[in-house]
């Protein structure tokens, strides 16, 4: 009897054995074969085009560079967030992957997870990316990663909803004003706002800030260079509070998402919505939205504030972008992948997937909808780009500016508090 | 087999494997959470030790304290509802007709995920295509609520699913006890002359009470710790009027990067739950108490 539970005992040990021996590692390839593991977060369900331009840089690279194999990794955004998270708290970051630029890189940079890529950026490559696009991804002038994709917030306004009304695209924030007006006279909501994920209202706080305080005000203050209690920020404040009470916002905007937000403004049941240029397929060449509401989609850029600021001033900036890890034992390999990679990227990204690379693009060896002409045109020719504020910001400020921005839109704050407790967030 | 089980070496190896599983996944990171609260900790890059500080800003912390007060109304509103749900399981019990089905039906929400309830409530809720304001505004209300926007509004607003999800549940729970229950009991009491009204209260309550206090537990300690449809429906917002305890840690270590400081919270979020138990199951205690938990 006691031995038959003895051997019992040790059926149940054994199979604790399997178990764990099951999760160890598969990095045993061959010997002469080196493998860069890449990581990204475009599956192939909601991000097919993405997907599919990667697996085909990643053949063509692997056909180009014999002996070296790249290893997939795909996950979905915020599981990738969470992944990469963990993965560096442990040293295991794979060789290649994602990361966002300025704020969400710090944490990584001190702790030294990502490897610099100057090296690779001296020279002609260096010489392929859009002026000012890789200092988002640089630290003390040395950059830790390369964006892939870069935006510009527009004011996108539904055509037809305007003509109905007599109204046309505004010039001026006066022009703006009356056609909230206008438009909420008849019954119509002016903007599809999405505030519950608040980066959406900091979009609408950002151009104010920056019509009314000039185009650097902004990251001055978010360095310490300038204060948040500036009375461009508390006009900015004080702006965004009369268009509340104007009624300019969908009803009930602190509670719905930004994709309830798009939902409206695609439903017809919103004249206008700020949001970046990532959202262009939807109004241009997706094949999911309806021709006749893509073709009554036009833009116009964040109108001049009394007379103040330059309409070519953006509010956008890179997103995601690529690293190389700095304990990675392929790290010549992941640089060459990442170089090819960025280069091959920008040569497809546009036309397969209607992504705006943050490398330069020739409009005349593209066949491009024109909508994406003048948003590249616009880009050539911006006298500045502010990159998002929370994404500027540390982790810790960018939460509690997005919370204040909830607030102050909720009227829950004074512009006058709200100034102070930016200025609190950002020490 | 019963020189086995008397053989103390035999049950502890017997013992040993779950024993490992629940010290690794549950006691280690228990532990190793009250450490990372001790820490200035980013998630990512070197731990600076801080002794207590971490817990002496959440002492005077007001977010936090405001979640600590949703969390403790949830769990005031979850307890009371279990009232009505007792309620219902002894409307159910009596043999009327379609007790069946009805049972069914009130356990639907619990098979339903909690993000598919999220979705299935935003849309209810929302501030103008919503099923709720599509029907007030047919009944001529004006200015309808903004359910989730509204500071005054937005919890309340959200404890309504929340507790529609586990009614099913503890319908459930309290139905099967009432199950239990001897016929003969019921019977001799009938035949004494009890009304259905005494029958309820004199001797299915008291028969089922200590179930009733294993639910109490439950809905309190699953109330402090909740987290899913705040943190689908609104994310704690606006600006933290629906922030809880979990979801406030939640943002604290993985949003803000505050990973010491969120390992506090959820610490101290452990401790409230353990002193409540504990409070609860003095409270309830009685002599012939025989279920443990």
């Amino acid at each position: 009897m006691k031995r038959k539970a003895v051997s019992l005992m040790f059926l149940v040990l054994s199979s604790f054995l399997v178990l764990t021996a099951c999760s160890s590692d598969e990095e045993g390839s061959g010997d002469d074969e080196k493998v860069v593991e890449f990581m990204h977060l475009w599956p192939e369900g909601n991000s097919t085009a993405h997907y599919n331009i990667v697996n085909d840089i990643v053949e063509e690279f692997e056909s180009e560079n014999p002996g070296v194999k790249v290893e997939l990794e795909v996950l979905s955004n915020e599981q990738y967030k969470d992944k990469i998270k963990v993965l560096s708290s442990s040293n295991e970051l794979p060789d290649v992957g994602m990361t966002w630029a300025a704020g969400y890189m710090e944490p990584f940079i001190e702790g030294d997870q990502f490897a610099s890529l100057n090296d690779i950026l001296d020279g002609e490559f260096g010489d392929l990316f859009v002026p000012g696009t890789v200092d988002a991804y640089s630290f003390d002038e040395e950059a830790y990663g390369l964006p892939l994709e870069l935006n510009i917030a527009p004011v996108f306004y539904n055509q037809a909803i305007f003509e109905e009304h007599g109204l046309e695209a505004p010039e001026t924030y006066d022009d703006f004003l009356n056609i909230v007006d206008v438009l909420t006279e008849n019954d119509v909501a002016p903007i599809a706002l999405g505030n519950k994920d608040a980066w959406t209202g900091s979009l609408w706080y950002m151009y104010l800030a920056d019509r009314i305080g000039g185009p650097t005000l902004l990251t001055d203050a978010i360095n310490g260079d300038a204060n948040f209690t500036d009375d461009a920020f508390v006009n900015a404040a004080n702006e965004i509070q009369s268009l509340v009470d104007k009624g300019a916002f969908v009803k009930g905007f602190n509670g719905l998402g930004d994709q309830e937000a798009k939902s409206m403004f695609m439903n017809e049941q919103a004249a206008m919505y700020l949001i970046g240029s990532w959202d262009l397929p939807n109004y241009t060449t997706s094949e999911d939205v309806p021709q006749e509401f893509r073709d009554s989609i036009d833009y116009f850029k964040f109108p001049t504030v009394d007379g103040n600021g330059d309409v070519d001033s953006f509010v956008g900036g890179p997103g995601v972008g690529l690293f190389v890890s700095e304990n990675s034992e392929v790290k010549d390999e992941a640089k060459a992948f990442v170089q090819f990679f960025v280069e091959q990227w920008g040569e497809e990204a546009v036309q397969e997937a209607g992504v705006i690379p943050a490398t330069k693009v020739d409009t005349d060896e593209v066949d491009l909808h024109q909508m994406y002409i003048d948003v590249l045109d616009d880009l050539s020719n911006a006298s500045n780009i502010t990159l998002f504020a929370d994404v500027q910001m540390s982790p810790d400020a960018a939460q509690k500016h997005l919370d204040l921005i909830q607030g102050l839109f909720g009227a829950e704050v004074t512009p006058e508090e709200f100034a102070e407790e930016h200025e609190k967030a950002m020490e | 087999m019963d020189k086995v089980m008397s053989n103390k070496l035999m049950i502890a190896l017997y013992v040993l494997p779950a024993l490992i599983m629940v010290s690794i996944f549950v006691f280690v990171p228990l532990v190793l959470t009250g450490y990372y609260g001790l820490m200035d900790w980013n998630g990512i890059g070197a731990m600076n030790f801080i002794g207590l500080e971490n817990y002496k800003e959440l002492l005077f912390d007001l977010k936090f304290w405001d979640s600590v007060y949703h969390s403790i109304l949830l769990a005031i509103f979850s307890t009371l509802s279990l009232g009505i749900y007792l309620l219902i399981s002894i409307v159910l019990d009596s043999k009327i007709k379609g007790s069946d089905l009805l049972r069914k039906i009130y356990l639907i929400p619990m098979l339903l995920s909690s993000v598919a309830i999220a979705q299935l409530w935003l849309k209810i809720y929302h501030p103008t295509n919503g099923m709720l304001n599509s029907l007030l505004a047919f009944f001529g209300v004006d200015h309808t609520p903004d359910w989730l926007a509204e500071p005054q509004i937005v919890l309340y607003a959200i404890f309504v699913p929340i507790l529609w999800q586990y009614a099913g549940f503890y319908i459930l729970i309290y139905y099967a006890a009432l199950k239990n229950i001897p016929n003969e009991l019921i019977e001799a009491a009938r035949i004494d002359g009890a009304s259905p009204l005494q029958i309820a209260l004199k001797v299915k309550l008291p028969l089922i009470s200590g179930i009733i206090k294993v639910t109490i537990v439950l809905a309190i300690v699953g109330s402090l710790k909740y987290f899913d449809l705040i943190y689908v429906m609104t994310g704690g917002g606006p600006n933290g009027h629906s922030e809880v305890m979990a979801s406030y840690m939640y943002k604290e270590a993985f949003s803000s990067h505050n990973f010491g400081y969120g390992s506090a919270v959820a610490f101290f979020l452990l401790i409230i739950t353990l002193i409540t138990t504990y409070i609860i199951r003095k409270l309830t205690a009685s002599k012939e108490d025989e279920v443990q938990y």
